[in-house]
């Protein structure tokens, strides 16, 4: 049976600020198990470009932006489910996280299941909280300040050296220099994701991260290190080589093990000269490099679709070291009655 | 002093450190005095094998054979504590 079921996926903007829909697509196809899956693709926008790729989703439905209110993105999946009839549902868009996680069980009532972390784990690891995370949890993360004015800048002197890392709630983050710089990224950040902002105390090293997955019981099922080789102006990897680091993995099943993490993650961590690692932030979802786990022996959205199903899977024990991926853009050629068909209907079959 | 262990060295002169996904590439010589590291020589030895192979003042040598693992300590491919 699983290999006809239905399997959703958002997050289908790869784009140079990507989303992980595409490449969790893509793990999907190339699954033994679920190769032959029907893949339906949630979309925001019209322009998201797995829409359109072929061989990735089979069909999309536009869903309505999360910020319009949790409930019209649930019913539209409740519409879509009563077409399709979708057994699991990964939300690959930070902003539709919260609502997914908060309507778990109304999800699982119809028999949509999803692979999660709790809310309180998701609460606990955002970067405004992250002091008391490394405290609860033993793991060493830069100093820092949540400041919600810009006159709070001046306490950035008293409390720190600087350069300091000024960073929003959820994106961008700017190294500061002195209070007139970090006053220039707290008015930037702030207009465009409000405040908290956070003050983060600069880590000088080398930055390293993580995919992982957890059961949700402390066990990882799947972890994959990995060096940024080449960063985007988004702060984006275009390339990155799989590294040996056991630390990092010992790391990384501490912190799987000690907050019973469930569901897909991306650790990222500042490596220092003296072997130490900080961790900088856990993005609470699969990030968009996931199919180079796959490329090294780790198909995560597989794995995370069992556990989701609660179907027998054993946890991934290595992968290749030293593989590198080098992301690209390709330019695809699309009939305007695509778009036009998704745009007037909000719904489009893929060839 | 020791290599670090899982470092790979192709005859090519491409060294991959997979710990920390660095890579570098170095010359003939370079390669040849991290092949005798990796075969435990110590620097006195590698000295002596330079001395007898090429045409090189010993002062000069020294301060070379010095650089080169300053680099390599620089670029954290020795291991820890060495």
């Amino acid at each position: 049976m699983e290999n006809n079921i239905c399997i959703a996926v958002s997050g289908l903007n790869a784009t140079d600020n990507p989303g992980p829909g595409v490449p969790v697509a893509r793990a999907l196809r190339e699954s033994k198990s679920f190769g032959n899956a029907r893949l339906i693709g949630l979309a925001y926008e019209n322009l998201e470009p797995g829409i359109y790729m072929p061989g990735i989703v089979d069909k999309t439905y536009q869903v309505p932006y999360p910020s319009v209110g949790s409930e019209n993105l649930i019913k539209r999946i409740e519409y879509i489910h009563e077409k399709e009839n979708i057994k699991v549902l990964i939300p690959n868009f930070d902003a539709e996280l919260h609502a997914f996680i908060n309507n778990e069980k109304r999800l699982k009532d119809i028999g949509i299941a999803t692979f999660l972390p709790t809310i309180q784990q998701y609460e606990e690891r955002h970067k405004a909280n992250l002091p008391e995370f490394g405290k609860k949890y033993n793991v060493l993360v830069p100093k820092s300040m949540n400041i919600t004015s810009a006159n709070d800048i001046a306490k950035i002197s008293s409390a720190f050296n600087y350069p300091v890392l000024i960073k929003g709630k959820f994106y961008d983050a700017y190294v500061a220099f002195n209070d007139e710089q970090a006053i220039m990224h707290f008015n930037k950040i702030s207009s465009k994701w409000g405040v908290p902002i956070i003050v983060q105390e600069f880590i000088r090293g080398t930055e390293v991260n993580v995919i992982a997955l957890g059961d949700g019981k402390g066990n990882t099922y799947a972890a994959v290190p990995m060096r940024k080789l080449y960063i985007t102006d988004k702060g984006k990897a275009w390339s990155g080589i799989s590294i040996d680091d056991e630390k990092l993995l010992e790391l990384t099943h501490h912190i799987i093990n000690s907050t019973k993490w469930r569901g897909g993650m991306e650790l990222e961590l500042i490596k220092t000269n003296d072997n130490k690692y900080y961790l900088l932030e856990i993005n609470p979802r699969i990030p968009a490099w996931v199919y180079f786990a796959v490329g090294v022996g780790q198909n995560i959205p597989e794995t995370l679709v069992k556990l989701a199903l609660n179907m027998p899977v054993e946890p991934f024990e290595s992968y290749d070291i030293g593989t590198m991926f080098i992301r690209y853009s390709w330019d695809l050629i699309v009939p305007m009655e695509k778009f036009q068909i998704l745009s007037t209907l909000g719904e489009i079959e893929n060839d | 002093m020791k290599l670090k262990q899982k470092l790979a060295i192709s005859d090519s002169g491409f060294i991959f450190d997979p710990t920390t996904g660095e890579s570098f590439s170095i010359n003939q010589e370079g390669l040849t005095i991290l092949q005798l590291l990796k075969e435990g020589k110590t620097e006195e030895e590698i000295k002596k094998i330079f001395l007898n192979e090429y045409d090189v003042d010993e002062t000069v040598l020294d301060r070379s054979i010095l650089d080169f693992i300053s680099m390599l300590k620089n670029y954290n491919l020795i291991e820890n504590g060495e």
